[in-house]
């Protein structure tokens, strides 16, 4: 028998009336499907989190007794009676806001150098993103020797050059500075640690945002006469402004919610002089035991963190309208 | 006003693979309107942004006013630049737009505000100075570009395709406005671009460039009617000029001289060829017959275009006796594509 075309056409289209609609093509079961795993993931590991930890904050639940008494703010009466809660407070800020502007400061430099053309920028490429890849714990634990009150290397250089350990120098005549040890250094050290490692994030960021500029706009500054400065700060930098502020938002969380650097440095100490909030709600709730004041201190995160955020968003937003 | 010069002016791209300019020599004229034209990739651009300081010559120098400015940043040219994005600060108003060139300049505010007010009222964008470039259609951007570049006051404008962002119609009346506007401010302007409707409308001299040389040098009527050689003679003009190979020459003859043989009187110079007629094209009044013609040389698919003035009938698939004024003719060493000593037919 010969098949005609118009024969094999209808074929087909009765073919398709017969073929019922699978999965993959309907979409609104499909959105559902795939939002699933996220849905559960911020249901279980953040919803759940924060709803436990505001209960355990009004109760008086402890490692060694369990069980749930509601008691009111009783705990975050304690926490506010507590200087050391008031240091750590401080200090979250001080940090934040000081690794904060710096990050921005060095980031910005160091997209500078990355998107410029030289030999060799592969290495440097390389060399600088190596922080941000190093587990913050590892980077903290080389600090730690780096900045060690006896064999610290950086005390060694200062000797070297005279700047240390003699009389009449001008870092003191001591041998050592104690880094971790003097309460102003300590923080300077916990500072630059966050610095160190959040840079190169800052500064990826901000990269991306400089090579998304035309390059027309910096030429046509070029032809207007405008120096290296004007071009940076008036069409540079307003530009690229909402990346910065993300780059900036960025450092700000991962520096505001750290406690590894401060845990494995200093342990908050010398005298609590470096504790902040969330080594110091680790300490009380973890380590000694209190979980309703260490959750009670952990909440004091919150507020700040959700008004960075919101901050982000509405960043990206102008960077999306812009 | 300035005469930019070149003196073999060389530029070449990764390390020497690519040369985007390739011993360059031009000499502008006090006030004048210069086009470079050339098809995409050759090199006119690269030689813009050259003279702008954008880009270092590999070899050779460029003067303006006389001084050898080769190693000047593009700032100490006293040159400004219109480029084809028209490359607006899109965070700065209209009015800061153009201010910003006299901010970089160090001049005082109220001289800034009275240029800048001069330079929006001769290009009527006074009523735009508070907007954004972003609430700007296409042709006032492009005149924001302009009054930026205008008010440096400078020796040389450098254009690199402003009109191609424009559609047609806009783009038709904005050639205009450019021609009458550098009449008016008499600056020395060189203009790029790869429209040859732009080039013949605008340009005193045209510069026709190929592959990083400039292939011809002329006034427009210079560089349609006498090309120098095949590549000028093929790229300007549309349809092109038409090239009958002959004897290790081409004969070339621009559409409009191949006329049907009533048109031109018998007692003048011409040459009659038979031409094939196989299609016919209605544009804009014109007829452009497309065929084969035979007995100039080898037998060669050509195009004929006949004003709407001449009405003589025909049609596709019969055989004519067309004509072309031997003086119109043009010849072409067919090796090189020169142009050669006329041949006898």
């Amino acid at each position: 028998m010969t098949v005609t075309a118009t024969d094999r056409r209808t074929s087909d289209v009765a073919g398709m009336h017969t073929a019922r609609r699978r999965l993959a093509d309907r979409d609104s079961a499909l959105a559902w499907l795939f939002l699933m795993p996220s849905v559960v993931y911020i249901l279980a590991l953040v919803a759940v989190p924060f709803v436990l930890a505001v209960g355990f904050a009004l109760s008086d639940v402890t490692a060694g007794d369990p069980s749930y008494d509601f008691v009111g703010f009783r705990n975050f009466e304690r926490v506010f009676d507590d200087p050391v809660f008031w240091r750590s407070l401080g200090n979250t800020f001080l940090f934040t806001a000081v690794s904060m502007a710096l990050i921005v400061v060095f980031g910005k430099v160091l997209a500078n150098i990355l998107v410029a053309e030289f030999r060799g920028k592969w290495i440097v490429r390389f060399l600088v993103l190596l922080p941000w890849t190093t587990p913050v714990t590892l980077g903290a634990i080389a600090w730690l020797w780096l900045l060690d009150s006896i064999f610290s290397p950086i005390d060694w250089v200062l000797r070297e050059l005279g700047l240390l350990g003699r009389p009449g120098a001008l870092l003191g005549a001591e041998s050592n500075l104690f880094w971790l040890g003097e309460p102003d250094l300590a923080m300077g050290s916990v500072i630059a640690v966050h610095v160190w490692r959040l840079t190169p994030l800052a500064a990826v960021i901000m990269v991306a945002g400089l090579v998304a500029i035309p390059r027309d706009l910096d030429e046509a500054a070029r032809v207007d006469g405008a120096g290296f400065w004007r071009r940076m700060f008036e069409v540079t930098i307003p530009l690229t402004l909402p990346v910065i502020a993300v780059a900036a938002l960025f450092g700000a969380i991962f520096t505001f919610t750290d406690m590894a650097v401060v845990d494995v440095l200093t342990n908050g100490g010398p005298n609590n002089a470096t504790q902040v909030l969330t080594s110091w709600a680790f300490f009380r709730g973890i380590d000694g035991g209190d979980v309703g004041q260490g959750a009670a201190i952990a909440l004091f995160l919150f507020p700040l963190l959700l008004a960075a955020a919101i901050a982000i968003l509405r960043a990206v937003r102008r960077m999306e309208v812009g | 006003m300035a005469v930019v010069e070149l003196r073999q002016l060389v530029k070449e791209f990764d390390s020497g693979r690519v040369r985007a300019v390739d011993g360059v020599d031009l000499t502008t004229e006090e006030g004048e309107y210069l086009v470079l034209l050339g098809p995409s990739g050759c090199g006119k651009t690269t030689l813009l942004r050259t003279i702008a300081g954008l880009e270092q010559p590999t070899a050779g120098d460029v003067l303006i006013d006389g001084h050898v400015v080769t190693g000047l940043p593009p700032r100490a040219r006293k040159i400004a630049m219109v480029f084809q994005s028209y490359a607006l600060y899109p965070h700065k108003t209209v009015l800061a737009n153009i201010v910003f060139p006299l901010r970089a300049a160090r001049i005082a505010r109220p001289e800034r505000e009275r240029k800048a007010h001069w330079a929006a009222k001769l290009l009527g964008i006074e009523h735009l100075l508070a907007r954004k470039p972003r609430q700007l259609s296409g042709g006032e951007r492009q005149r924001v570009a302009l009054a930026r570049a205008l008010v440096r006051e400078p020796l040389v404008f450098l254009l690199d395709e402003p009109l191609s962002n424009l559609d047609a119609k806009l783009r038709a009346s904005a050639r205009d406005e450019l021609k009458t506007f550098q009449q008016e401010i008499g600056t020395t302007t060189i203009y790029v671009t790869h429209d040859q409707v732009e080039a013949m409308g605008l340009g005193d001299r045209i510069a026709v460039l190929s592959d990083g040389r400039v292939r011809q040098l002329g006034h427009p009527v210079d560089v349609y009617d006498d090309p120098a050689d095949t590549f000028v003679a093929r790229f300007i003009g549309s349809p092109p000029m038409n090239l009958v190979p002959r004897d290790g020459h081409l004969v070339g003859f621009r559409p409009e001289h191949l006329l049907p043989e009533d048109v031109l009187p018998a007692g003048a110079d011409r040459e009659t060829v038979p031409f094939a007629v196989d299609r016919i094209e209605y544009l804009s009044g014109d007829r452009h017959v497309y065929g084969t013609v035979s007995g100039l040389g080898e037998a060669t698919r050509v195009v004929a275009r006949l004003p709407a003035t001449v009405g003589t009938p025909i049609s596709a698939g019969e055989s004519y006796d067309f004509v072309v004024a031997r003086e119109r003719m043009r010849f072409f060493d067919a090796q090189t594509g020169h142009r050669s000593e006329a041949v006898r037919l």
